[in-house]
């Protein structure tokens, strides 16, 4: 019997009723749905003239350019952040306090501040001629905070027999760490760099406020530089477009993630594939990041 | 010259918007975020799906491109006499929603089987149950992730500067522009403004966190 333990099986009346709020709630969605395409269509923005410019080589060029310099600052500042975050991880572990100290006060600090309000000093005071450099700076002070805090957990949640028995054969402390914990933590930190490697794609978009010429930036100024239309600007659709765009790739990347969730879950200890139902939720697919909570009760 | 002392009307006005906006939009995707999560585990499958579509795709959506969306594409959908702050407040609450739902349905499934099934045998219906028996336990254990989450937000209006909002980062995007003042001392003050409203939401939560401790 298979089904969430949050209601009874269905009985006859139990289905049709439920088919009813199905019913009703489908037509309420559609409904909602087909309104807003009613009212874009009413205020013109489906006019050929709004999309015409989407069919032209020069157009696309520039969206594949805005796109590149997109992917491009994403990648520069995900190896960045994830070189930050081992050295910032690797200080928090060391054994020298005021390293520590020092490596915690950093951490905490980027992670407290609005990465805009970091990007926006950034820009002012120090590049003040390249958004870019803003721009990747920023993200990577901030997500290599919250990378080195990822790291450090993993590394934590390795059981402590697994060190101490490392020490126990004599190896050294890099030793533990290289040959031991990051191989283990590797493994269940991943979905969680995977994600915050999401945050980071989705951050890029911060660019478009300091006027960086990304992939939303770009979409603006072909906007405002198409001619209006009956009196309709082709904002609406450029948010449709670049918007299809922007969540495509982070789809692309989340689904990365849940992918290397998924397999990780099955190979530790080689066991066959364990049942995920555990929980109230019967289908619910382990969230990154929100692992370690198994429903059955230990209360 | 101080800046914040020559400036303290336009600051007191940035942090009193950067406050306002924190919890107008925290109350909205609190509700929301509730409701989905009650849709993602409904047994209507229409519903559960909607939820599923919401959280997918706000999750996978930047904050900037929804306000965008909401800035440009609500006024075309009628909402014309809406000012910015308070499209800022649903592309906010919206964004926030989305996470909220996830971490209040992890919440859900932390909660014993058996509670539910004891409500079940009881005869509560699917609401009774939810409302009644299985929400207030999985918001005791969704309430650190939640504090996380406001205090994500309080820092995510900082976006709404872009979007014709007065708060602190268009206080701080004013004064870096006029001349005559030290970047990083503005810097300074806009920061220990975020340090006070985000200490406030974490300790408003250890508060909440510690009441509703339960001895297990």
């Amino acid at each position: 019997m298979s089904g969430s333990v949050l209601y009874d099986v269905p009985g006859p009346r139990g289905r049709a009723r439920n088919r009813l709020y199905g019913v009703l709630s489908t037509l309420a969605i559609a409904g909602l749905i087909g309104f807003v395409i009613y009212r874009l269509d009413a205020t013109g923005q489906f006019q050929a003239g709004l999309w015409d410019d989407y069919e032209y080589t020069e157009t696309q060029q520039r969206i594949v350019d805005g796109l590149l310099t997109t992917l491009k600052t994403f990648a520069i500042a995900a190896v960045l952040s994830l070189v930050l975050g081992t050295v910032l991880a690797t200080a928090r572990l060391s054994d020298h306090r005021p390293v520590r100290w020092a490596a915690t006060a950093v951490v905490e600090f980027f992670r407290a501040m609005p990465l805009l309000i970091m990007i926006f000093l950034l820009y002012a005071a120090v590049f003040t001629s390249d958004p870019m450099w803003a721009l990747v700076i920023g993200l990577t002070l901030y997500n290599g905070s919250v990378q080195a805090e990822i790291f450090r957990s993993g590394i934590n949640a390795v059981p402590r027999g697994q060190s101490e028995a490392a020490y126990a054969i004599g190896l050294r402390k890099t030793q533990v760490m290289t040959a031991v914990l990051v191989p283990q933590a590797v493994r269940s930190m991943l979905p969680s760099i995977i994600s915050q490697l999401v945050v980071t794609l989705k951050d890029t978009s911060l660019g478009f406020i300091i006027l960086y010429e990304e992939l939303l930036f770009v979409g603006k100024a072909f906007a405002q530089q198409t001619p209006p239309v009956n009196g309709v600007y082709a904002f609406i659709p450029m948010v449709i477009v670049f918007g299809s765009i922007y969540i495509l790739l982070c789809l692309a990347l989340s689904s990365v993630a849940t992918w290397v969730e998924r397999r990780t879950q099955r190979s530790r200890k080689g066991k066959p594939p364990a049942l995920p139902a555990a929980g109230i939720v019967p289908g619910a697919e382990p969230t990154a990041g929100a692992s370690g909570a198994d429903g059955t009760g230990t209360a | 010259m101080n800046v914040l002392s020559d400036n303290f009307a336009m600051f007191r006005e940035g942090f009193i918007g950067t406050v306002e906006l924190t919890v107008l939009s925290a109350l909205l995707a609190l509700v929301l975020g509730t409701l989905v999560a009650a849709f993602r585990v409904s047994p209507v499958p229409a519903l559960r799906a909607f939820g599923t579509a919401w959280v997918t795709l706000l999750r996978n959506t930047p904050l900037v491109l929804l306000f965008l969306a909401v800035t440009l594409g609500l006024p075309a959908l009628g909402l014309k006499g809406w000012d910015s702050f308070w499209l800022a407040v649903l592309a906010l609450g919206c964004y926030t929603s989305a996470f909220i739902c996830e971490a209040l349905r992890s919440g859900i499934n932390t909660v014993p089987v058996g509670q539910a099934e004891a409500a079940r045998s009881i005869g509560m219906t699917f609401g009774q149950t939810l409302v009644q028996i299985v929400l207030p336990q999985a918001a005791r254990t969704s309430i650190p992730p939640i504090g996380s989450l406001l205090i994500a937000l309080a820092k995510n209006t900082a976006i709404a500067s872009g979007f014709n909002v007065t708060e602190l980062g268009s206080v701080q995007k004013t004064l870096n522009a006029a001349s005559g003042y030290n970047i990083y001392v503005i810097f300074l003050w806009i920061a220990i403004c975020y340090i006070i409203i985000t200490f406030t939401i974490s300790g408003l939560f250890r508060l909440l966190e510690n009441r509703l401790a339960v001895a297990r």
